[in-house]
């Protein structure tokens, strides 16, 4: 396309109307967080004045009596947790439907795709009763467990999909070239399965870092609560005042190392997330 | 069967046991769990009156206008919802698959909001609708005086934007995936023929995008019927803007009646399996087509 033609003019326009669509929130998100209080009101998407006073609010306190670090260890530890053992146990699960000849494995993959649709909200009164009778109510794995449930789905279908691209036949020539078992997996099979893998566990980490439903039903206090509930709960210096300039601070750090993430791998998520709902 | 086979079957079920366990644990044993509450009043502020109560629960729920109204809210968000990122998501598909340049730029920019919290997508488009810290409401054509959240039809409009806004990409990415597979020869023979690009958008595309279309469609409208996060954090369902999810997750987690809790978690899973078999049986076939592999 010629530059300074009609439909080159037309593409630019609509590429940064979508643009400014997806990143309006982000910027405005950014301008609310570094309006000093006095300015929060004014209204105008770009502040006139800069103040970190919403950030310095934020971790004012130390680690104690900061409404926002423990959280963040919280959100950060939780997803962390809970994608390693996802992906463990679904590269297993995945190996066996992607190599393996057995019965029950199309059983496996229509069930996973079932409890992929199925509403959490369900699940939720049990969770809650089962919880606080076997001590898992606020507590790190009374999330995992139910996020685990959830994100295997995902990751199964994610894998399964790359795992069948792999070309095998690979193992067995490493075998002939004289490496043992051991080495013709570690050394061929990992560095071909590990993209793969890498995208799954991104996609599992956003789930689990997303999630808000579970995060406000299963806890109660900041020994567990993660930074999407400890948000809701946020509250402003006294009760007049709406704890805006820190809702938007707080959203800005847990957004950004995000974005920068999802930019920086986006063809891997692209390619995840189509293989996991497409290929299945 | 020979011993090979038979020691590969028993590989592979050991190698999926952990995973179908820790699946089924969290879902197929406390949907069971769940219906058993939902048959007993069970209110832990009055432990003591509790008892097995056959579907009175089931009764209640179904005899209030409550249960009713935000089915009628859920229903009207997914359709809406649904409905109008299909149109952008296609949109947004034709241009990353089309662009001759800038599908880098878009791709990038569709993903931002798939890697945001719905939390913080819903408190930045709060903040920016409320009447006080909002900048919209200085926007040209827009009073000054505008309530967003004062009004059901209103909060409804500022919902559907955010949710549409964190949920296109998903539905962009997958119908490009099912873009990506139609022969682009199709298209050269029938501009050949002289079709014009409207009638090779209806003709070619849309017939042969049918299976990914209607995939995009199941994923989405059963995810969208799940609406929990944007209402509970925008209005927490007030000028009657509750959802199903807000209505179960009020009964049993802020009036801790487990029974009535329960019956309504039941009644939305019913939901979410009625939804799925309609399509399922409406399109099973072309469902099928979808998955390939």
């Amino acid at each position: 396309m010629e530059r300074g033609t009609k439909d080159y003019v037309l593409w630019s326009v609509g590429i940064a109307l979508v643009l400014i669509f997806a990143l309006l929130p982000v910027l405005w998100l950014v301008s609310l967080s570094l309006k000093p209080p006095d300015a929060i009101t004014d209204q105008s998407f770009i502040p006139t004045e800069f103040s970190l006073d919403n950030y310095k609010s934020l971790f004012e306190g130390g680690i104690d009596d900061s409404p926002f670090i423990k959280p963040l260890i919280n959100s950060i530890g939780i997803a962390l947790i809970t994608t390693v053992i996802s992906i463990v146990l679904a590269s297993f699960c995945a190996y066996a439907i992607a190599r393996l000849e057995f019965p029950g494995k199309r059983l496996i993959l229509a069930g996973a795709l079932a409890i992929a649709m199925f509403p959490p909200i369900s699940t939720v009164g049990p969770l809650f009763d089962m919880w606080r009778s076997l001590g898992l109510y606020d507590t790190w794995p009374g999330l995992i467990i139910p996020y685990l449930t959830f994100s295997l789905p995902l990751a199964i279908y994610v894998l399964v999909a790359f795992f069948r691209e792999i070309p095998w036949d690979l193992e067995q020539a490493a075998a002939v070239d004289g490496a043992t078992p051991f080495q013709a997996f570690t050394k061929v099979i990992v560095p071909l399965a590990a993209p793969g893998t890498f995208t799954a566990a991104i996609l599992v980490f956003i789930f689990a870092w997303n999630d808000f439903l579970f995060a406000i039903s299963l806890t109660s206090s900041d020994a567990s609560r993660t930074v999407p509930a400890a948000l809701a709960f946020f509250t402003g210096e006294s009760s007049f005042t709406q704890p805006t300039g820190s809702i938007a601070a707080a959203a800005v750090v847990v957004t950004v190392p995000i974005i920068v993430f999802v930019l920086f791998f986006q063809r891997r998520i692209v390619a995840g997330l189509t293989a996991g709902a497409v290929k299945g | 069967m020979s011993s090979q086979t038979r020691s590969e079957r028993k590989l592979a079920w050991l190698l999926c046991a952990p995973a179908v366990l820790a699946m089924l644990l969290v879902t197929a044993y406390p949907i069971g769990y769940a219906i058993a509450l939902s048959v007993q009043q069970i209110d832990l502020r009055f432990p003591e009156e509790s008892g097995f109560v056959g579907l009175d629960n089931y009764a209640s729920v179904l005899s209030s206008s409550l249960w009713w109204e935000d089915l009628f809210n859920t229903v009207f968000i997914m359709v809406t919802t649904v409905a109008i990122e299909l149109v952008l998501g296609m949109a947004i598909a034709l241009v990353m698959h089309r662009a001759i340049f800038g599908r880098g730029v878009v791709r990038t920019s569709v993903l931002i909001p798939y890697g945001i919290i719905t939390v913080v997508a819903a408190f930045a488009w709060q903040f920016a609708f409320a009447p006080d810290t909002g900048f919209v409401n200085n926007l040209p054509l827009i009073s000054d005086e505008m309530d967003w959240f004062g009004g059901r039809f209103s909060s409804f409009a500022v919902i559907i934007m955010a949710e549409v806004w964190k949920t296109t990409p998903f539905m962009a990415l997958l119908l490009l995936a099912g873009l990506v597979t139609i022969d682009s020869q199709l298209y050269e023979a029938a501009k050949v023929d002289g079709a014009s690009a409207w009638q090779r958008f209806t003709r070619i595309t849309l017939p042969l995008m049918k299976p990914a279309i209607l995939v995009a469609l199941l994923f989405r409208t059963l995810d969208a019927f799940r609406v929990f996060d944007t209402i509970f954090i925008m209005t927490r369902g007030a000028q009657d803007t509750e959802s199903v999810s807000i209505l179960g997750y009020n009964q049993l987690i802020s009036r801790l009646n487990l029974g009535l809790g329960s019956a309504v978690s039941v009644l939305i899973f019913l939901c979410v399996f009625l939804i799925a078999f309609v399509f399922v049986r409406g399109f099973g076939t072309k469902l099928e087509e979808g998955r390939p592999g």
